[in-house]
């Protein structure tokens, strides 16, 4: 087949519950092989959603096709995805073999079919030799390779994953965001993985929506979402950002010249905000995008320059920050470069913040 | 534990534990045994011997009641068992919030009143001149009054009736306790209803079943008021003959017997249970 | 198989109505005792024949009401005497179990749970019979070196209470238990640390805590006092309890009296089964 159908395609897909609606008109394609993610704060509504991809909630409406089949009306041990649970949901009754194996077994396949291919699957997750012991007996991270091995035994067109490093401390946490990624590679298999957290989205996604109040807000690679925010709850929620509001001032060219609430005039390179003159405006300001120094000197001809006090210092090794108070407004947060004469910055010390007016982001404040 | 005062409270938190097990429990079940073995050969003089054993295995009414007991007891645990589990699942997994409060209060509140009168209840309903006999005639259903009472049936219903309530609590204790995500995941990697009762919900629920059928079983097997008044004076209930031997023959000796074989018999079964599905009792009584 | 697991209807029908008459069968015994207390009739059963007050407050044989029944209302003081008893003990030696088991480790400390929990398994015929067996033989051991007499070890309520008293101790063990185990002993600590002495930690701060629990089992040790028979039967002397006047009155063919004294005791007990769990909700 030239153009083969996407492995998922979710065609307006709505979700009512009572008096509220959970998933409203949500269209999205997952094409084959790719790692997508749904990123959302809790309550967004994602969770919904990949339930109802499961089968575990039927849509209000709208259409949900996996390979170019509709599921709506087929019950969730017939349709050709798995899942991985929050909390994984490995059976404790039963040891990691007879757990693995589950699938195969309700398909009827033979006991030393099973057996094989359920050694087979555990030595491609690093597991080889485990499926004699109970659950407790393994730690968390092997937890999620069985938990994963249980479902791509199965060979499924589509892995859903419910969040499930929520529960891993940090650490581990990190770890498994590189092994989840390669396993998805390696298996080349399509995995729709839900979280709250941004930084796992980022890490391991081919794209990532961005879920908010039911809708999608973006769908993009990582670089997009995070580089070029299309909303301004995307750019408050993905990565960190100082929000500035303020009012629009004069529309110059693609140059936008605004005027805070504390009274600072900013500058801003936005082409097509869809703003006029006069309206209410939030900026968004990467921690990243903002250039320290102590002394005004090499500054002219910059733009955006403001004289500061550091407020405090969060020192965190490579992500380390100070948060500046100017004369005037809300303290802004600055990321701190870990050289020269910055590594003596004290709460107190005078700074100067600039940024390039091409590095901020400009959207219609809410309401306005 | 290592101060002097600490020292005394414990001792004083274990003396009313010893004195009630010693004095009320292990005692009088060694005095008991003690009693079996005392065969009686005159006047207020005894000899040790197990003639009182032997005269259980040599009369067949003794023993054939035994034995009844005991089939009796373990059909009326299979049937409330086969009864209760959908009751129990209902309850802790279909069921929420208020419903599931409400529901589990209306099991509970027939127990809580004696069985005397739940048995008084079963009487009124049974009986030649009772509920049911009336109902089938007023239906035409039949010409005349109809015993539904003094069968081994009306025991049955009286037992499983009676019990119920002890196999529910511990099955939707345990069910409760079951994670929905295991059931949704047994449907997501391809499984049925059936096979996720088998592989997944019973596994799970084995301390509940167990727990809930040992004390099923010791109940029925200890009644007394069930089959005396719903089974008719001849019914022939283990602990008839015990409460005879007591209070009407006066023979302690050969009631004691009686009753020491009652206690192996029940023993036995728990034991078994536990050892069969690897439970603790502590595991499986101590939550009750 | 569960909410989010579609399943047909017809199914889900057929459990329903498994449920529906499940709950039937559990109410239809009680129903009709209650509804036959009412019956202007001397047999509790049909026809009916109208609706009286008589089998509670009647006055003229043989409409004697229960509130005019002397012999009934004499064993419910019984009944209410030996369950104020037991209740007492077993809720005070529940405590200190508690206690030894939550906050002791001890050598033989799980052989002495096991042997907390026998009471549990023994049929109540049993545990009344060797206890009847044993007060017997230390009675005439005593009887015979001091030529007095031991009524208290002879069949009577002092027996009925102990046989009683072993087998609640148990339940109230562990429902005093399972909510000490949820008390945070940080907070006695606390209360040390803030001067109070090791006694008055415990009754300040402990003992409130605790407090749900022990009022709850005391209900529930009152219902099962009240409802026992079989350890109760072996026991018994010339005082009968409730129950046991019961059963002799039942044997000898049953006037709707007994259903008066079964509606009173249905409502008894609901209302003291409901307090119990009201007792043991947790409120924070």
């Amino acid at each position: 087949m030239a153009n083969p159908a996407p492995d998922l395609q979710c065609l307006d897909l709505t979700k009512d519950f009572d008096d509220f609606r959970a998933v409203d008109h949500v269209s999205f394609e997952v094409p084959q092989g790719s790692f997508f993610s749904i990123l959302g704060p809790s309550g967004c509504g994602k969770t919904t959603l990949l339930r109802m991809i499961a089968g575990f909630q039927s849509p209000s409406s709208g259409d949900l096709l996996i390979k170019g089949a509709s599921m709506i009306g087929v019950p969730p041990n017939k349709r050709p995805v798995s899942m991985v649970f929050q909390h994984l949901a490995l059976f404790p009754t039963m040891n990691i073999g007879d757990n693995v194996g589950f699938g195969l077994r309700q398909r009827g396949v033979a006991r030393a079919e099973i057996a094989r291919r359920v050694d087979e699957i555990l030595a491609r997750v690093g597991l080889p030799g485990v499926a004699g012991r109970r659950v407790d007996q393994l730690s968390g991270g092997q937890k999620q390779r069985v938990a994963i091995a249980r479902c791509m035994v199965l060979e499924p067109d589509v892995l859903l994953l419910d969040e499930p490093l929520g529960a891993l401390d940090l650490k581990l946490r990190e770890h498994m965001k590189v092994e989840l990624k390669s396993l998805q590679a390696a298996f080349n298999t399509t995995f729709v993985y839900i979280t709250h957290d941004q930084s796992e989205a980022l890490v391991m996604s081919d794209n990532i929506a961005v879920m908010n109040r039911g809708r999608f807000e973006q769908i993009g690679p990582p670089q997009e979402v995070y580089h070029s925010p299309d909303t301004a709850f995307v750019a408050g929620f993905v990565g960190e950002a100082n929000r500035i509001d303020a009012r629009l001032v004069s529309v110059n060219g693609p140059v936008l010249t605004l005027e805070s609430e504390s009274g600072a005039a900013l500058s801003v390179e936005a082409a097509q905000s869809g703003l006029s003159a006069g309206q209410r405006a939030q900026v968004f300001l990467r921690p990243e995008a903002i250039e320290l120094t102590t002394s005004a000197e090499g500054l002219e001809g910059r733009e955006n320059v403001t004289k500061g006090t550091v407020a405090s210092v969060l020192f965190n090794g490579a992500n380390s920050s100070v948060t500046v108070q100017h004369a005037s407004g809300t303290p802004i947060s600055v990321a701190l470069p870990q050289t020269g004469d910055m590594a003596k910055l004290r709460p107190g010390s005078t700074v100067y913040t600039s940024w390039h007016p091409g590095r901020a982001r400009v959207y219609p404040a809410p309401g306005a | 534990m290592t101060t002097d005062g600490s020292k005394l409270g414990f001792y004083l938190l274990l003396a009313p534990i010893l004195l009630w097990l010693v004095v009320l429990i292990i005692l009088p079940h060694l005095g008991l045994f003690w009693v079996s073995i005392s065969e009686k050969i005159g006047p207020r003089e005894f000899q040790t011997g197990f003639g009182n054993y032997v005269t259980f295995f040599e009369e067949p009414l003794y023993w054939r009641t035994f034995a009844r007991t005991a089939i009796m007891s373990i059909l009326a645990t299979a049937l409330t068992l086969i009864f209760g589990f959908p009751i129990a699942y209902y309850i802790a997994k279909l069921t929420r919030g208020r419903t599931k409060t409400t529901l589990f209060l209306m099991c509970m509140i027939p127990f809580w009143v004696s069985e005397l009168v739940r048995t008084f209840g079963w009487m009124i309903l049974l009986r030649e001149t009772g509920v049911f006999s009336n109902l089938l005639q007023y239906l035409g259903l039949v010409s005349g009054p109809v015993e539904f009472l003094y069968n081994d049936a009306a025991i049955m219903v009286g037992l499983v009736y009676t019990s119920i309530l002890f196999m529910v609590v511990p099955l939707v204790t345990t069910l409760d306790s079951l994670d929905d995500s295991l059931i949704e995941a047994g449907y997501d990697l391809g499984g049925n209803s059936l096979s996720i009762l088998r592989e997944i919900v019973i596994p799970h629920a084995m301390p509940g079943i167990v727990s809930g059928c040992i004390v099923v079983f010791m109940l029925s097997l200890g009644n007394y008021l069930t089959p005396i008044l719903l089974g008719g004076k001849d019914s022939l209930w283990f602990t008839g003959m015990i409460y005879t031997q007591f209070i009407t023959r006066f023979n302690w000796e050969l009631g004691s017997a009686l009753g020491f074989l009652l206690l192996a018999l029940s023993s036995g079964v728990v034991f078994l249970g536990l050892k069969l599905s690897r439970q603790s009792l502590a595991d499986t009584m101590g939550r009750a | 198989m569960i909410p989010t697991v579609p399943q047909p209807g017809f199914a889900k029908w057929c459990y329903r109505a498994y449920v529906t008459a499940f709950f039937l069968y559990l109410a239809l015994p009680l129903a009709v005792v209650c509804v036959f207390a009412f019956n202007n009739s001397v047999f509790p059963s049909l026809p009916w024949e109208g609706f009286t007050w008589a089998w509670f407050f009647g006055t003229e044989a043989p409409f004697i009401g229960v509130f005019n029944e002397r012999s009934i209302l004499r064993a419910i003081g019984t009944s209410a005497f030996v369950a104020a008893w037991v209740s007492a003990l077993a809720v005070a030696v529940g405590t200190c179990n508690a206690f030894l088991f939550v906050r002791h480790s001890f050598r033989g400390k799980s052989l002495l749970y096991i042997l907390m929990l026998l009471p549990l398994i023994i049929p109540g015929v049993i545990l009344g019979i060797s206890i009847l067996v044993f007060a017997s033989a230390i009675a005439n051991t005593l009887e015979d070196a001091t030529g007095l007499w031991f009524d208290g070890l002879r069949p009577g309520l002092i027996l009925v209470i102990l046989g009683q008293f072993s087998f609640i101790t148990t339940f109230a063990t562990l429902v005093i238990s399972a909510r000490l185990q949820k008390f945070d002993p940080s907070l006695e600590e606390a209360a040390l640390n803030l001067g109070a002495s090791k006694l008055g930690a415990i009754r300040q701060i402990t003992l409130p805590f605790l407090m749900p629990a022990i009022l709850a089992s005391a209900v529930v040790s009152i219902l099962m006092s009240f409802e026992n028979f079989n350890t109760t039967l072996m026991l018994v002397g010339s005082e009968s309890p409730l129950t046991i006047t019961m059963f002799d009155k039942l044997k000898q063919g049953s006037t709707p009296v007994l259903n008066a004294v079964s509606l009173l005791l249905i409502v008894m007990s609901a209302v003291l089964g409901i307090l119990s769990l009201l007792f043991q909700k947790p409120k924070r």
